[in-house]
């Protein structure tokens, strides 16, 4: 008779993370640059993108780039999507706007400078968010 | 912080930081990869700056 050898295929614990918990994980690491990672016990990681984000966005603003209006116009509708942007960086945004920064000053040699770093830096945020998510369900 | 030169550094310096901590796993592997996107970035924005220098504004 042969041995026959019988795997059972058991989820990882990290696998078993309920939706809620995902939800949630998702939400803090959009908020707080990097706060899904540390969530998740990757401290050196999300200390290092809980500085380096929200720099990047604050470097954005000091040299005078431009939070985009949430406004849909024919004209210009990259404009909506750079506002989609900009908000990825979380609650720093909001935080940001209700200073009263980010008006922008077109006629600045950085103006498109601060932009880029404004939009790239929310953008980032997003991709953490997706690696925060693919952590927790044992994607990586 | 007027300087183009600074601030594509610092840009490149930013975007490496980031891809190199979700792309890599290990602090070495990091370092390496974050080290070759920046000097890609670089490398690039040099190069294309100078391949634009021939065009009027």
């Amino acid at each position: 008779m042969k041995n026959v050898i019988h795997y059972a295929v058991v989820p990882a614990p990290a696998e078993q993370t309920p939706p809620s918990s995902l939800v949630l994980l998702c939400l803090a690491s959009w908020a707080i640059p990097g706060a899904g990672h540390l969530w998740l016990g990757r401290k050196v990681k999300g200390l290092i993108l809980l500085v380096a984000l929200p720099l990047m966005f604050a470097i954005g603003l000091a040299v005078q780039g431009r939070l985009f209006p949430f406004e849909l116009s024919w004209a210009d509708p990259l404009v909506c999507l750079a506002a989609f942007a900009d908000v990825g960086i979380g609650v720093v945004y909001f935080a940001a706007s209700a200073l009263g920064y980010g008006a922008g000053e077109v006629r600045a040699v950085t103006y498109e400078y601060g932009n880029a770093f404004l939009i790239v830096a929310g953008l980032l945020n997003l991709l953490v968010v997706i690696d925060a998510y693919d952590t927790a369900v044992g994607r990586k | 912080m007027h300087s183009h030169f600074v601030l594509l550094v610092t840009f490149a310096f930013f975007v490496s930081l980031v891809f190199a901590l979700l792309g890599r796993d290990s602090p070495r592997e990091q370092v390496r990869f974050g080290g070759l996107l920046m000097a890609g970035f670089l490398a690039a924005g040099i190069v294309l700056g100078w391949l634009m220098y021939g065009f009027p504004l």
